[in-house]
């Protein structure tokens, strides 16, 4: 297996992108990834999209995307698996240059979400539920994170000023990244006087609706170097998928996530890596319980310790381990393909130095992980500057 | 020659029904609406109150601060709503008998959203100014619809706003200084023939319609007229909720105060092709000779309409001619309870 490198990385502002199309957005990231690689052809397109069909009534996007760049002829996929397609397509990437398939490979992730209201986008993002067990009886994501935070906290005392935590701290990280959507400052007591979503979930323990798109570039490491000459490159030591029950109701455990737990088991193996060796990470924050579970399934914390920690501030830039110096899904926004994508991304610029205010200082190794629905599919990703 | 507005008049419903009373049914938290919308409650027509009625009311009232103008010598009536009681049977002309103006009239229905009544007066003021009328009335009324359980049910209210155009000088109370519409086509908020309610694009009537088509009108018309935010006494916008003056004033360069007498929403409501005009009657009774007032309305769909108004010295003696706007929202009060305001809007089903 060959060793892969990440030589560009493409990253637009996000929001409410209303004046454009979800076309235009996702060029305009894989230009600027090609542009930052110094290339102009690859031998592969990945597309990272959830539901196009459901949220621009489009679909055979793999092929639409390579002829929006004038790229027509290029091998192109699209990847699926619901939040977490934006990793996958990452992780199909990374497998057709170590395999050898492909040696340039632009990688992407896209989703145009605000083009249907609320209710249709509810619908679009409810169908990464297991529709006959939970989605037909009428719970949404927030219900199912809600059940997921309660048995936490029953399980483990976690309190809903820890979640706060995790939304506030993740603001403020945002307001550091100019492409975030959200750029506001949100303390604990906000999100605890915010509107109860999902008990004990508030508004501002959500992510939001995003349009988004992210991009990057990847080649076989011992090729890397003549596209960027004698800089740092960041290489992906790790690559890790797992999966669990998509029904909550099948689980053993809803204070865990298994797949999280299995694809980070699998990713450190690759790497050769522990969770201490990790300098910094972005993780799947789509409610602040998500992250603090998150962590402790990366094996950040012990089970129970990621509230706590996220409240005394360990996860905060300038701390032990900074956790989603980029705003995360909270603050940056969660465009559900382009997220996983904009994680490598985000690393990627961390490692290389090139994360401006937001860069934590001497990172080397590290960590995305990525998510789909409530925790039925996961990836992680290491990644180490070399 | 100045033209300019000669009597004007308002009327809003006396009953209320509150905020928490609505919230309550739907199970809403009504401290996220009260905090995110900044509505308290809104007026509710009654039985007998409708589009047709409440122009009635508002034209009679501009009538009597015309310093007598005959009906008979107004020769255009235009009635903005998008609650007209019928689809087909215009509302001005019951409206324009109702107040004597018949029958050597130009009579007609407009529909324009939210800003049908900004409409109504722009139309009316270039008949005068064209010479082909001595006065013509221009009326903004709505009972306006939202969808029961709807983010819109918290606001939709009703009222009416009327003012009569004319080139009298002697007469005029308010002399048009400038106007500048800006429309473009954008797809915010509608209601389809045959919909009961209408449909809206949640966040999307915020800055693509909303914000962009206000700000451009009002910067549009300040500039053309050579005016800055603090030359203006008062201020006032489309208001389809508490919120949105306010932030498209400040963002625009006015001050709290300069928008205050016509921002009516919290207690009012959004009385859709009322609103900007029934707070333009509140800024005219407390205005004072000299004075320059602007009014920048919103239509969905969508458009903005603005007028810069300069007072005259005949403000001050019509004023207390007919009730003031703000005492109509204070006063005399009738709540009611959510069961009185399903019977009274029709949102209940009765036997055949």
């Amino acid at each position: 297996m060959r060793e892969v490198a990440i030589i560009g990385v493409g990253m637009i502002d996000w929001g409410e992108l209303w004046g454009k199309s979800l076309r235009e957005i996702w060029a305009e990231a894989a230009l600027a990834a090609l542009d930052d690689a110094g290339i102009d052809r690859v031998d592969l397109i990945t597309v990272g999209c959830m539901s196009p069909g459901l949220f621009v009534g489009q679909e055979h996007l793999a092929s639409l995307l390579a002829d929006e760049i004038g790229m027509a002829g290029v091998a192109s996929t699209r990847v699926e698996s619901a939040c977490a397609s934006g990793s996958l397509a990452f992780r199909a990437g990374f497998a057709e240059v170590a395999a050898g398939l492909s040696d340039l490979v632009l990688v992407t992730g896209v989703e145009k979400m605000t083009d249907v209201d609320g209710a249709d986008a509810t619908y679009a993002l409810g169908t990464a539920a297991d529709q006959e067990l939970e989605g037909f009886h009428g719970i949404t994501f927030p219900g199912l994170y809600a059940m997921m935070a309660r048995v936490h906290m029953a399980h483990h005392g976690t309190t809903s000023r820890q979640l706060a935590a995790v939304a506030a701290k993740n603001h403020a990280n945002g307001l550091l990244n100019p492409h975030a959507q959200y750029h506001m400052r949100v303390s604990i007591d906000d999100v605890l006087g915010s509107t109860m979503v999902a008990d004990p979930l508030h508004l501002l323990d959500c992510s939001p609706i995003t349009d988004g798109a992210a991009a990057v570039v990847l080649a076989p490491l011992d090729k890397a170097k003549d596209h960027v000459g004698n800089r740092t490159v960041v290489k992906v030591a790790g690559s890790g998928l797992a999966t669990d029950t998509i029904a909550l109701a099948n689980r053993e455990d809803l204070a865990r996530l298994r797949a999280v737990e299995l694809a980070a088991e699998r990713a450190y193996v690759m790497a050769g890596r522990r969770p201490s060796d990790i300098h910094v990470a972005e993780v799947h924050d789509c409610f602040t319980i998500a992250e603090i579970m998150a962590t402790e399934a990366l094996g950040f914390f012990e089970p129970g310790e990621g509230g706590p920690a996220a409240e005394r501030g360990l996860t905060a830039l300038g701390d032990r381990l900074p956790i989603n110096p980029s705003g995360g899904l909270k603050s940056k926004g969660h465009p559900v393909g382009a997220t996983g994508v904009a994680q490598i991304a985000e690393i990627t610029l961390q490692l290389l130095g090139k994360a401006g205010q937001r860069q934590v200082e001497g990172a080397r190794v590290g960590l995305t992980q990525n998510m789909g629905g409530s925790g039925g599919s996961s990836t992680v990703h290491i990644l180490e500057a070399v | 020659m100045s033209i300019g507005i000669v009597g004007y008049g308002s009327f809003i419903p006396r009953r209320r029904i509150k905020l928490e009373e609505i919230a309550k049914v739907w199970g809403a938290d009504a401290a996220s609406y009260k905090r995110g919308l900044q509505l308290h409650e809104k007026s509710v027509p009654g039985k007998d109150e409708d589009t047709i009625t409440m122009a009635v009311e508002a034209g009679r009232r501009a009538l009597v601060r015309s310093g007598g103008v005959n009906p008979s010598a107004i020769g255009a009536v235009y009635v903005g709503s998008e609650s007209h009681p019928y689809a087909v049977k215009p509302s001005g002309t019951v409206v324009a008998e109702a107040l004597g103006i018949t029958p050597e009239a130009h009579v007609g229905d407009l529909e324009f959203a939210c800003k049908a009544g900004t409409e109504s007066m722009y139309l009316a003021y270039s008949l005068v100014k064209a010479g082909e009328v001595g006065y013509a009335l221009g009326i903004g009324a709505d009972t306006s619809q939202g969808a029961p359980g709807d983010a819109l049910e918290y606001s939709t209210a009703a009222g009416a706003a009327a003012f009569i155009f004319g080139s009298d000088e002697e007469r005029i109370v308010a002399e048009v200084v400038a106007t500048y519409s800006w429309t473009t086509d954008t797809p915010d908020f509608w209601r389809r023939s045959q919909m009961h309610y209408p449909r809206h694009g949640s966040r999307y009537t915020g800055e693509p319609a909303y914000f962009r088509h206000i700000t451009s009108s009002a910067a549009g018309i300040m500039e053309r007229a050579g005016f800055k935010p603090e030359d203006f006494a008062f201020a006032v916008f489309h208001q389809p909720n508490g919120k949105f003056p306010v932030r498209v004033g400040k963002r625009l360069g006015f001050t709290t105060k300069q928008m205050e007498p016509g921002w009516l929403s919290p207690w009012l409501g959004n009385t859709y092709s009322g609103a900007s005009p029934i707070g333009l009657t509140a800024s005219f009774d407390v205005a004072k000779p000299g004075d320059l007032i602007l009014i920048t309305s919103f239509g969905s769909g969508a458009g903005s309409d603005s007028f810069i108004f300069r007072m005259t010295d005949r403000i001050t003696a019509v004023q207390a001619l007919a009730p003031l706007t703000r005492m109509q929202l204070d006063n005399d009060k009738i709540y009611v309870d959510y069961g009185t305001y399903a019977k009274l809007r029709g949102k209940i089903r009765m036997g055949e």
